[in-house]
């Protein structure tokens, strides 16, 4: 080796040992949180249970796809389908105007406005869907109709804090070019702002609308609609055949819904 | 005065179709979706009052209920990292063999990538479902649940990084007849290592988002109490509950993306 | 250049908010109907001062007057007026990327409409078939109903070109039109300036980074260093050895 002959730099104390504080600290965390859980072993029936899932899995119940009553797996997929889409379009048509409250704007000063409005955005997407679907039930009772509200006003958070973005990062050419031919403000926004960022809003939406439709399958635990109802009940009733129908009608709808979003987002770029 | 080198207007007609195709599709959806989830904007507001005297219940949190919920919140974080580091740890495997850099038999990285599609497509709380009638109630559930949500999402994370890789130093290995194995210790971990903790702490912080829910189905943390304040219609408490876990939640993120920062 | 300039500068100082000095202490005339080029390196000005005719940017002292009127205090209305009647081409074209020529094009003409028609896309017909002529003086009317991102740099250049043309300018403020393009479609952007100059006597100012092209195009060069005006000559009084010195002196002081 060359090293002899060239002067290491030399790294202080704290450079060369940093990694053990490192390891220490991590090693702390992991004992911390081992030793804080009980884990309460297997119950003696775990295995039973795996198996019978197994083999509900297996042989899954497929008289309950269709049976005509409204109750069945094709009827409340279509349900749960139609709770995610309502739910991202309202979701959507709301988040714009907190999108523009949230994004950050360039002469805007100490960002009150926009500093704010990623306040409330981070406050809604820590709000749990689950305990908002559970305060709508309350209002609407249970069904569908409080999956929407649920979804509605859960995915405010995160597509408002996307849309903001977006709007933070767009090209502002076209605006400029508008407010230079002497356009007034609502034309700027209407002839160059939105035609700009559209496009994008859309993109994130159907991302949304993917996301969505994996929580509506699970509102239903709670009593929100959907085929969570029936899976729930499926499970707790220990019907496993019914339970591995219902879990390959959600993988199924929820591999079709991401092919179908991601080709209409190609599209659409 | 006629138009003289302007194209044709049919091109036009044609765009007017596709928008009104669109927008006609999006009606109809729109329409059959609220007549099949029974949306009723009027109800709503008629059970308007109901709703506001929740939120008014929710309004006066129970602060002495926070000394009994600092164990489960505490519980839930330490559910979320453990949860985590499983999934990550078998999430590495699976992403080496789902990169198209690394491993070019189109077959076996199109079984593992469909495996690890399938995995994803199941939502967290029907994991946790499943897994409280395996294990029983308890963190254990919990632990499980969030291991195999975060092994979907972290590998499909990870092997984006890693196809994006420069492959030079690998090829450089590979020249002088390094073993496979040498390859991806001398030459791909050290490109990855800070986007892999990076992700790692973003599923982090996913998770303890996540692991606040689990327990209302009885996998443990502080959604049991979640559930319980509920069903108890102990609205003051499930306030304190969910401030609290806003709390935890701001500043797990805080911290985390402090941390990315410090990385990337 | 005995009748009254079209655009004067009187000492005229921009300081940016950070303290950046953007123009110091600038003075001049410009004629109507001259083709005007601003030389200088990225940073020495040349976007400040072209953008201070139509107060895209607002000035720190002094006065610009704009047919013998001060434009300082316009607001509004007036603002939009004195806009209206000069043009501004952009280094980024600055196009609606997914709207059609069409529609960027009548986008110029906004502020001869209320809001609520611009949005509902209501445009006469007379301003429809004036796109289709703005169109033609660019060559591009058969790319009327194209998505403008389809287009090539330099078709959308000239596009944009339409669009200004929609406002009837007086004046066209051109900022690096031709920066992202390459020789060949630079020379149709400067041909068409150079055109509507001649033809319709706009007067034009293009900020330029190319001697070459600046020495081909301009009939009067003015150099800008540092936000001070350190050149100003007509062309048959230019020499190269001159523009390098703006260039060069420049590079050694940085």
């Amino acid at each position: 080796m060359i090293t002899t002959l060239i002067e290491k730099p030399s790294r202080s104390i704290w450079q060369r040992w940093r990694w053990l504080l490192w390891v220490v600290v991590i090693g702390a965390l992991y004992d911390w949180t081992i030793s804080g859980l009980k884990f309460t072993g297997l119950q003696e029936s775990a295995g039973v249970v795996s198996r019978s899932i197994m083999a509900g899995l297996v042989h899954p119940q497929w008289s309950y796809v269709y049976d005509g009553s409204g109750e069945d797996l094709v009827s409340l997929i279509l349900q749960t389908l139609a709770i995610a889409f309502l739910g991202t379009i309202v979701s959507a048509v709301i988040s714009v105007p907190f999108a523009f409250w949230a994004a950050r704007g360039d002469h805007e000063r100490f960002f009150l406005r926009s500093g704010s409005g990623k306040v409330v955005l981070t406050l809604i997407r820590t709000f749990p869907e689950i305990v908002l679907a559970i305060m709508f039930i309350k209002a609407v009772g249970p069904g569908s109709y409080a999956g929407v509200l649920a979804v509605s006003i859960h995915s405010i958070g995160m597509l408002g804090k996307l849309f903001s973005e977006a709007i933070e990062n767009m090209n502002r050419g076209p605006e400029e070019a508008i407010v230079s031919a002497g356009g007034r403000p609502g034309q700027v926004f209407g002839l160059a702002t939105l035609p700009t960022i559209l496009p994008e809003f859309f993109s994130y939406t159907l991302y949304r609308f993917e996301i969505a439709v994996r929580s509506a399958s699970i509102l239903g635990m709670v009593g929100a609609g959907g085929i969570g109802t029936p899976m729930i009940f499926a499970i707790q009733t220990r019907n496993w055949p019914k339970v591995g129908i219902i879990l390959l009608g959600i993988v199924i709808m929820v591999l079709l819904i991401d092919s179908l979003s991601e080709q209409l987002r190609k599209r659409l770029i | 005065m006629s138009i003289p080198e302007a194209p044709r207007r049919s091109w036009m007609q044609r765009w007017h179709v596709k928008g009104i195709v669109v927008t006609s599709l999006l009606l109809v959806l729109l329409v059959t979706s609220s007549r099949m989830t029974g949306v009723d904007v009027g109800m709503f507001f008629s059970n308007f009052g109901q709703f506001l005297n929740l939120l008014v219940r929710m309004s006066h949190p129970d602060w002495q209920y926070a000394n009994v919920i600092v164990r489960p919140l505490l519980e839930t974080i330490q559910m979320a990292i453990l949860g985590t580091t499983i999934g990550a740890a078998f999430a590495v495997p699976f992403a080496v063999l789902s990169a198209s850099n690394l491993i070019h038999n189109r077959f076996l990285r199109g079984l593992t990538r469909l495996f690890l599609d399938l995995v994803r497509t199941l939502p967290d709380l029907l994991l946790a479902a499943i897994f409280v009638a395996v294990f029983g109630i308890g963190s254990t559930a919990g632990v499980v649940t969030l291991a195999i949500f975060s092994f979907g999402m972290v590998s499909k994370l990870f092997y984006e990084v890693i196809e994006t890789i420069d492959m030079g130093p690998l090829e450089a290995l590979t020249s002088v007849g390094a073993s496979k194995v040498t390859i991806i210790w001398y030459a791909v971990l050290p490109q990855i290592l800070n986007q892999f903790v990076s992700y790692f702490l973003y599923t982090l912080e996913i998770n303890v988002r996540a692991s606040t829910v689990l327990g209302y189905l009885g996998a443990g943390g502080i959604g049991v109490f979640l559930q319980r304040s509920l069903s108890e219609f102990n609205y003051s408490q499930t306030a304190v509950i969910i401030l609290a876990t806003l709390a935890v939640v701001l500043v797990i993120d805080g911290i985390s993306n402090h941390l990315r920062r410090v990385l990337l | 250049m005995v009748e009254a300039p079209i655009i004067s500068f009187k000492n005229v100082n921009k300081i940016y908010s950070n303290g950046t000095v953007g123009l110091k202490d600038i003075n001049l005339e410009i004629p109507q109907g001259q083709f005007l080029v601003v030389v200088g390196l990225s940073g020495a000005g040349k976007s400040t001062l072209l953008r201070t005719i139509n107060r895209m940017h607002e000035i720190t002292s002094g006065e610009i007057k704009i047919d013998g009127e001060p434009i300082h205090a316009y607001k509004g209305q007036a603002l939009r007026l004195l806009r209206r009647k000069i043009g501004m081409i952009f280094q980024g074209f600055n196009l609606v990327n997914r709207s059609s020529v069409e529609r960027n094009v009548l986008s110029g003409r906004v502020s001869y409409y209320p809001t609520w028609k611009t949005l509902c896309g209501l445009f006469t017909q007379a301003d429809r078939e004036m796109a289709v002529r703005s169109l033609q003086r660019v060559n591009l009317a058969d790319k009327l109903y194209t998505r403008a991102d389809e287009l090539s740099g330099g078709q959308q250049q000239r596009v944009a070109i339409a669009r200004t043309l929609m406002q009837e300018p007086k004046i066209i403020l051109a900022d690096e039109p031709v920066a992202s393009l390459d020789p060949l479609t630079t020379k149709a952007v400067m041909d068409t300036l150079q055109r509507l100059n001649r033809e319709d006597n706009i007067t034009v100012i293009v900020n330029l980074h190319s001697v070459p092209l600046a020495r081909q195009y301009a009939d009067r060069i003015i150099g800008l260093q540092a936000g001070q005006l350190v050149y100003d000559r007509p062309i048959s009084e230019v020499t190269e050895a001159d523009l390098n010195e703006i260039y060069v002196t420049e590079a050694v002081q940085a």
